[in-house]
Parts: C-alpha cells; structure tokens; sequence
C-alpha cells in the first residue's frame, strides 16, 4: 500500500472562482492536508467554504489555481478520484420518492467496492429507517442518510459540507464520533462548518475563511494562541470602572463596559483574574454573572471578521481621501 | 455506532463497477420514481394508446388511398409518434427538471457515473416505455386493424430508434431552459405542437401542399415517423430511405449534443 504518513491527499495551490456574473468567491487560497487528518475550513456566511470545497470535489473547475486529490486533478480525472472519495453535499439531493433502502442500493449500484447497504445506514443509526420514504425523513436523518452514501465505499478521503447543521444535540455528538473514527483508521476529512466548537473539537488543523481568502490557519491551538481571553462580570452598584485597580496593573489590554457589564481581554488571564477577585474580596462585593474563558476559536473567528472590516474601512477611507 | 467497522472495510481495486451496472442502478431507480408519479406514468401509458382514436374521424375526409395510405398504417404511426411525444419526451423533461432541482443530478456527479451515464440512465425508463409502446401498438393495429405484416420491416427499427433518440436529447436541451416541472409544461409545447401538426403524426405529410410538406420534412421528428410508416408500407424509394436515414441521423446526433452540451446540473439561485 502507497501509505506515507507525510503524503499531502489535498493539494491547493493559488485556488480561484469565479461565478457567471464576475463574483469572486475564492480568492487564491493554497492549503494542503495530510493523510489521515481532519481538517476544517470555517467561515461565515459567503466566505467562500462551499464554493471551495465543490472545487475539491470536483463539481467544477477552477477559474485558476491547481488542485490535487490524491494526486489527481478531481474535475479531469473524474474517474480515477471519485471511487476513492466519499462526498456528503451542504444540502440532501436525494429523489424524495425513494425509501432509503431504494436510495442506498442505487449509490451501491454505482460505488465500486460499496460495504453492504445496511452496514452502511447502521453506521449513521438508519437501521429502523429503511422503508421509510426521503420525503418522510426529518432534516436531521437526511443529513445522516447522506452520510452513509458518502461512507459507503470507505472513502480514502471524505468531504463534509456541514455536515451537523440541522442535527440535534445528540446527533452532532454522533456524528463526531464517527468522523473521529474514521480519521483513527486512516481517513482524511475535509469539512465546512460554521459551528466553532465543532471545528474546535473535531479538527486537527483548520483554516478560517474571510471573504474568498485564508484568514488564518493552523492548529486550534495554534489560530487561538495570541488571541486574548475574556473575562466579565457585572459592577456592584455604586461601583464604577474606576473602582477597580488600574487596568495596566490587571494585565488588561482592551476593555469595553455597557450598562453594569464590564468586559475585559487580557493575554495574562490567571493574573487578571486573580487581582480581580482579590480587589472583589478586599472590598467585600459580589461579582455577579461572572465569566472567565481563555482564548476561545470563537474569539479569533469575531477578532478576524472586526479586523478585516476595520481593515476595509480604512481602506475606504485612503480611497476618499487620493 | 461503534460496533461496526467504520473504515478500512475494503479491499482495494475489488470489484469496480462497471458503466453497464451503474446504468442499471439508476435506471432501476429511477423506474420506481417514474412509477409513483401516477400523473406522468397515466399521461406516458394512456395518450400513445388512445389519442390515435381521436385522429380517426378526421381520416375518414381524407382520400388515403390515393397516398398509398391505410386507416391502420395512419394510425399506427400516430400512436407511435405520440408515444415519442408523450411517454419519452414530456416525460423527461419533467425527470430532468425535477431532479436537477432535487439537486439529486448534483449529487450524483460526485459519484463514480459520469454526465453521459446520469442523463442516459434517468432516460431509461422512459425510452423503454416508448419502445414498449411501439412494439404493443405495431402488434395491436397489425391485428386489429388488419394493417398486416410490415412491407419493409428493417425501416422500423432505425425509425424507432432514432425517435427514441432525439425526443430524449431534445428532452434534455428542453430541461435546460425550464426552471420548474410546472413550468416546463409550457416549455414542452413548441416541439409537441410542431411535430404533431408538421411530422405526421396527427395526420400524413403526403396530404399537405409539396413546397409545405418538403419543409416539414425536416423537422426533427419528421424522418423517424416516415422511417415508421414506410416500413409498414413498403412504399418509401431506396433515395427516399436515404434521405429519411440521413435526416434521422443527424438530428439524433444533434440533438443529443445540444442536449449535453447546454444541460444545466444545477439549479440557477
């Protein structure tokens, strides 16, 4: 077997779309992901992850920019990628009409060496599901459904549209399971979501997605190191910011305050926390709705999305001003 | 969950299908789709057999004799053409309409069939009823209508097929610009309007003025029809059969690249 543990299955380089009308959803990005990897593109609405990941799929071709899959060109080599993939779309795309064993068998019939049907629903939990027509299905087993047609001829390399959205609680957790299982037994996922704990928990390396570009990427640890983390809590009546020791002192370097709210950031986050609620047991007051987190994916996403909005508006501000 | 084998299940280059049983798989299930669409299945089954009787009455004040014609052979192609019209082409564009906008034509592109296969396999059901129907129809009207044997029965085959054909790909070119399947009964119109009036299949060609009648020849289901008729007749001259081929064949070949090459896989947002 060509196993290499350092073989790059996704190759992007330089990648670009472009819609009919001249929209650019994606910008030149370049990424690669090793064999046996979970790796996450996370965005907001629009930042181009969907319109990424159809590239690396194959369903169209890029406007620019180079892509290997396995080392094949997925949208000219069609035939020699596609038994080696497994794709779950963002929506279903299954006839409504068809049962789900109906549907199973017809993506059998078409996989080359698909596990048995069963084995295949039973993976995602659709074993009781299978007179059921697609129509009858809730949003949340279509989902699985897609799940197991994509796993049905244990992929080399799987792609998940968001995958969880529409699931409920227990179902995510489900689901991330198996996708964690199956990255333990040599699988490569790519996946879009906007759920950041999901990527958070699930991802081994992850990029974040701004406006058709590569914001940021690496490891969680790594998109959240240098990221301040959050502390907040409610004032005491009759105390004010002021009250409170000198920020610089608190290890603080950005705060805001609304109504009784004060929302610190501070990199040093044991020594902020620390004075903080020693001043609160000096002064003998109670810290409502107290939050203490350290630097959180969320706050990157948020961070990223104020700075490249900042970033344009100053942008737009040189343009006015030449 | 965790009690199965999630990966790792298989064994590598084993048992690769082929385009013959990908066909298969979804052709079957697009069978049972095509099934549980009473509306369309009523329509593709009932019109090819029983819209000919309507065509009937206005035979009667045409002097079909004089054209080598008989009420049987008249309403034989008829039922043929209608079958083409109504079984196959109609039927399809609402099976291409529906599934791309299902996104089921999206996803299974990212399988292992490729286009041609996707838009040959949906058309399966379809094209077999059409050639279903001929067979039954050929058979009823030879016995019940006493048209007798076919004269030329080698044109029959080429005529079917190519009608077959070309009311698929025309079928697909049609999905192309229908944005809904209620919509696309009006999108079907033009082609089933032209052809029922101009290919002969609502009444014979022969009866209409010659520069007329030259013109509608080359409509695209013009040559199949004549292929069909004169196979029963036995009355189309060896330049005639040539011309009716060639004019078959090259709109089965038109129309399936144009159905190809404008099909839209996705629906537009």
């Amino acid at each position: 077997m060509d196993y290499d543990e350092h073989e790059h299955v996704i190759e992007v380089t330089d990648l670009k779309r472009v819609y009919g009308g001249g929209f650019e959803a994606v910008r030149g990005i370049s990424f690669s992901v090793a064999r046996g990897e979970i790796f996450a593109l996370l965005g907001t609405n629009g930042a181009g992850k969907t319109s990424t990941v159809e590239l690396l799929e194959g369903l169209a071709e890029p406007a620019e920019g180079r892509i290997r899959i396995l080392g094949h060109d997925p949208y000219r080599e069609r035939a020699a990628v596609r038994p080696r993939t497994g794709v779950m779309l963002q929506e279903g795309g299954f006839p409504a009409e068809l049962t789900v064993a109906e549907t199973a068998r017809m993506w059998a019939g078409c996989t080359s060496g698909a596990r048995p049907e069963a084995e295949a629903l039973a993976l995602v939990g659709l074993t009781g599901k299978h007179e059921v027509r697609v129509k009858q299905l809730s949003g949340g087993e279509r989902r699985r459904l897609d799940l197991a047609l994509a796993l049905l001829n244990d992929p080399e390399v799987l792609f998940l549209d968001e995958p969880t959205t529409g699931l409920d609680a227990e179902g995510r957790r489900d689901t991330w399971e198996l996708v964690r299982a199956l990255r333990d037994a040599g699988t490569t996922v790519l996946l879009t979501t906007h759920y950041l704990e999901e990527a958070e928990g699930l991802a081994d390396r992850l990029a974040i997605l701004h406006e058709g570009r590569i914001a940021v990427s690496g490891t969680p640890a790594e998109v959240t190191a240098g990221r301040p983390s959050r502390m907040s809590f409610e004032l005491p009546q009759g105390y004010f910011l002021g009250d409170l020791p000198p920020l610089a002192e608190l290890g603080v370097s950005g705060h805001e305050v609304e109504g009784r709210v004060v929302r610190l950031r501070t990199t040093e986050l044991q020594l902020t926390a620390t004075r903080v609620l020693t001043w609160a047991e000096r002064a003998g007051v109670e810290l409502r709705a107290l939050d203490v987190r350290s630097a959180s994916l969320e706050e990157a996403f948020l961070g990223i999305a104020r700075e490249q909005t900042r970033g344009q508006a100053s942008a737009q501000a040189q343009e006015v001003a030449a | 969950m965790s009690t199965l084998e999630v990966a790792g299940t298989r064994a590598r280059g084993a048992s690769p299908t082929t385009a013959a049983g990908r066909l298969r798989a979804l052709g079957r299930a697009e069978l049972a789709l095509l099934a549980r669409n009473r509306g369309v299945v009523f329509t593709a089954v009932s019109v090819p057999l029983l819209l000919p009787f309507s065509v009937r009455p206005a035979l009667d004040h045409v002097d079909l004799k004089k054209q080598g014609l008989t009420v049987g052979t008249t309403m034989l192609t008829a039922a043929i053409g209608f079958s083409f019209l109504f079984a196959v082409y109609t039927s399809l564009v609402n099976a291409y309409v529906a599934r791309r906008e299902e996104l089921v034509l999206k996803r299974l592109r990212t399988g292992e069939l490729s286009d041609a296969e996707i838009l040959a396999g949906t058309a399966l059901p379809a094209v077999g009823i059409g050639l279903a129907q001929a067979v039954v129809v050929s058979a009823a009207c030879a016995a019940l209508l006493h048209t007798g044997a076919p004269k030329a029965p080698y044109l029959l085959l080429p005529g079917v097929l190519a009608g077959l054909v070309i009311s698929a790909g025309l079928a697909a070119l049609t999905a192309a610009f229908t944005r809904t399947v209620e919509s696309g009964q009006v999108t079907a119109l033009p082609l089933m309007f032209v052809s029922m009036l101009g290919s002969g299949i609502t009444f014979p060609t022969e009866i209409m003025p010659r520069r007329l009648a030259s013109v509608c020849e080359m409509l695209p289901l013009s040559a199949p029809i004549r292929l069909v008729r004169g196979g029963w007749t036995g009355q189309l001259s060896g330049y005639e059969v040539l011309g009716a081929l060639g004019t078959a064949l090259a709109w089965a070949i038109l129309a399936v690249f144009a159905g190809r090459r404008w099909f839209r896989w996705e629906p537009r947002r």
